[in-house]
């Protein structure tokens, strides 16, 4: 047991502990998490995919291996705190403050100079003096003198606590998050309502205790075709009744009884035409380009077998075939356009983009993600009377994390607790008074728990204001 | 002049500014070391006016937004905070030698900004997410940490060598800052960009949330930048519980800043799991 809490309080752990977090963090940046398993399968061939899973390489972040590192930093953070409690409780509230002798005359933070007036004519003024900047503060007698001993922001010394609440408490809102909360995501067409969302990687639906209705989409454009602003106007429902309306933009979310509500994506109902595929041979196609690096999208029309520069230099583009019935992995995915790309740098080849799936290209990671939004001509629908106009659905992202104020809690503690930690110090300031022939000798220490080379200055400040008001003493005038 | 034009003048200066450091330390001399302060200083104010420019003129092209919506604009920050922070360090330590490893990176900062192909220097409007008052903040917490931690490994480097048994004879190293004066600052600049990562990590997180409803979605930025967070954390704890000096921390200080460069530029290299290149033939 003794072993077990000598383990868990050893600083060797927080640094191995901390450097295998940053360390094995790495592999999920490497390996994109969460993808389809057979995409997985298809990159590292059957053996490794089974030993990665095994390994829950491929949601790391939640795995029990990397779980159990973050709870060992929990664990280690608040057995050393507990271990250090009652030296730091002493340490933070003495009954008296102790200034040890033995250790503060052999800083090399001190100054000294001697003075014509004898030891007691200057205790008042230095006293003053002193108080100014240290709010502790007493005398004691010594020999034929006096030490002037002072002190402030002891307090700061328990920064390093809070710092550590500090991570405790975001661990804590992360499991309340786990526990109490969800992610989802819902598309809704325009004019119709939903109260399921589908939760985030896993095919599970839950119902919300209202239902939301997308009044309207509209995204407008910048004149480069890059997306200005997506803005959805929503109505909650209960029991077919509106509770409120509200316009929802990127950044400007909806919120209602713990449940969030943001505008994630958008996209143009494929219609019912589009899986009968009776369309002829399109003639041109309206791509979307968005750059991975800047974030920027930009729209282009083609011609089929035409060939475009991409935007940003990545290369050119070329609109090669369409195919009524494409396959992807074995299975039927549909109408696709098939394009061949030439990038700037690295090896040519052929993009699949199905009609059906506006993010497919997302998955190839390429500089630039290339969807279709238009097709002309369009699909010959003989038999549907929708009007000519095209709908758009809404994307939406819907939250509730009732750990979120902890964590919020958490990261002010985290800024503050640093702040205290790394900028403020427990100074204390001793000054030592004892006669010399006729008059004395004053020397000044300084012991600083951080940011020495700060306090020496201020060392110097305090000693040279001490020799000042001791020489206005000597020739009679008050201070 | 356009603001391009001013940053591009302003990349000339940093790199006259920082062979004069660099000619300062080799030749052992005063004269350039003086007048490469004030080319940094000139650096400096014409980088700010470029920034400032910037943010007029994408007003006048009716997209205003703080300039810092993408690589360039943000290396260009990222030039201006790194040759500041040093001004002030040169003036707390009167030490000029810091200047030959420190401002040759806002100069190289600068000049990939203003030269690799791949960078565009057009103002661009904003795209939707980036539509937040939490940019700013973000932005500047993020590059003031970052700042300080490549002034923090421009002085583990010269601690590095400094401290070799053989730097005593050899006159160019001898004129490097003493081993413990470049311990200390090493550690102030690891601790003020401590904060401020932790700041820009927090305001980050704080965005997230109020754009997308998640604090943390461990895409691979976020995780570089815990990734680098945990290194610095590592190193705090090494130096402040275990006592650990020399050049053991000036180690952990250069990893770390490889972790800040990742972060920043690495993360658009990372491989992709999907090629499917052969497909639909």
């Amino acid at each position: 047991m003794n072993r077990l809490w000598k383990f868990f309080i050893s600083v060797k752990l927080t640094v191995v502990v901390l450097l295998s977090l940053a360390a094995t963090s790495i592999i999920g940046t490497l390996i994109p998490q969460n993808e389809p398993a057979e995409a997985y399968r298809q990159a590292f061939g059957d053996f490794f995919y089974r030993l990665f899973d095994v390994l829950d390489i491929f949601d790391m972040y939640h795995s029990w291996w990397f779980r159990l590192l973050v709870a060992m930093l929990a664990v280690n953070i608040v057995a050393c705190s507990i271990e250090r409690l009652s030296s730091t409780w002493k340490i933070l509230f003495p009954r008296v403050p102790p200034f040890r002798m033995g250790k503060i005359r052999k800083t090399d933070n001190q100054q000294a100079f001697n003075s014509p007036t004898p030891p007691p004519r200057l205790l008042e003024s230095f006293r003053r003096h002193v108080g100014r900047g240290f709010r502790y503060l007493r005398v004691e007698e010594e020999d034929s003198g006096y030490r002037i001993l002072a002190e402030r922001r002891r307090w700061t010394r328990a920064g390093v606590y809070v710092v550590h609440t500090s991570v405790v408490l975001l661990l804590a809102g992360g499991l309340i998050g786990s526990f109490f909360g969800f992610e989802g995501y819902v598309n809704i067409p325009e004019g119709e309502a939903t109260d399921t969302i589908r939760l985030r990687n896993s095919d599970q639906m839950i119902r919300l205790p209202f239902a939301i209705r997308c009044d309207d989409f509209d995204v407008s454009f910048y004149p480069s075709g890059a997306p200005k602003e997506f803005r959805s106007s929503l109505t909650l429902l209960q029991d077919g009744k509106p509770l409120l309306s509200k316009d929802i933009i990127v950044n400007d979310p909806l919120r209602h009884a713990g449940i969030n509500i943001f505008q994630s994506s958008y996209g143009r109902m494929p219609g019912e035409r589009m899986q009968q595929a009776t369309r002829p041979p399109p003639e041109s196609i309206t791509l979307q380009l968005t750059s991975t690096e800047t974030g920027m999208a930009y729209e282009e029309t083609v011609e089929m077998g035409q060939t475009f520069e991409l935007p940003e230099g990545a290369g050119t583009f070329q609109f090669k075939e369409y195919q009524p019935a494409a396959t992807f992995m074995g299975q039927n995915i549909g109408e696709a356009l098939i394009g061949h790309l030439t990038p700037a740098e690295g090896k040519p080849s052929d993009v699949l983009l199905p009609l059906r799936f506006a993010n497919f290209d997302k998955m190839r990671r390429g500089r630039i993600v290339i969807s279709v939004v238009d097709v002309q001509p369009e699909a010959s629908d003989t038999n549907l009377a929708t009007p000519p106009r095209q709908r758009w659905y809404t994307g939406l992202q819907v939250t509730s994390d009732p750990g979120v104020w902890v964590v919020y809690l958490g990261f002010v503690l985290m800024l503050t607790g640093c702040f205290i930690t790394f900028f403020l110090s427990h100074q204390q300031i001793v000054v030592e008074v004892v006669p010399k022939e006729e008059g004395s000798r004053v020397t000044v220490y300084g012991v600083a728990n951080r940011n020495r080379i700060g306090y020496r200055r201020r060392i110097e400040a305090i000693s040279g204001s001490l020799s000042g008001i001791a020489d206005t003493l000597e020739s009679g005038g008050s201070p | 002049m356009n603001s391009s034009q001013l940053l591009s003048v302003t990349t000339f200066i940093y790199g006259v500014a920082a062979f004069l450091y660099l000619s300062a330390w080799v030749f052992k001399k005063e004269g350039p070391g003086r007048v490469a302060t004030w080319t940094t200083l000139a650096a400096v104010v014409c980088n700010i006016a470029g920034f400032l420019l910037r943010w007029v003129e994408s007003y006048q092209l009716g997209i205003g937004h703080a300039p810092l919506s993408n690589l360039y604009e943000s290396l260009t920050f990222f030039s201006w905070t790194i040759a500041v922070l040093y001004l002030v360090v040169e003036r707390k330590y009167r030490n000029r030698v810091i200047g030959a490893f420190v401002l040759p990176l806002a100069f190289l900062a600068m000049a990939y900004a203003s030269l690799s192909p791949n960078i565009s220097d057009r103002i661009q409007p904003l795209i939707p997410a980036l539509k937040s008052n939490w940019l700013i903040a973000h932005v500047i917490a993020c590059f003031i940490g970052y700042a300080a931690f490549a002034v923090a490994f421009g002085t583990s480097l010269m601690y590095l060598l400094r401290s070799k048994p053989s730097a005593a004879e050899e006159s160019l190293l001898n004129r490097l800052p003493d081993p413990p004066v470049l311990e200390e600052l090493t550690y102030q600049m690891v601790v003020f960009g401590f904060l401020f990562l932790s700041a820009g990590i927090i305001t980050g997180a704080v965005w997230a949330n109020s754009a997308w409803g998640r604090y943390w979605g461990w895409d691979p930025k976020e995780t570089w930048s815990l990734i680098t967070w945990f290194v610095y954390a590592t190193l705090l704890h090494a130096r402040l519980m275990r006592g650990w000096g020399g050049r053991r921390i000036a180690y952990l200080s250069v990893i770390g800043f490889a972790a800040v460069l990742f972060t920043y530029f690495g993360v658009n290299l990372l491989p992709g799991l999907h090629s499917y290149g052969a497909m639909g033939s």
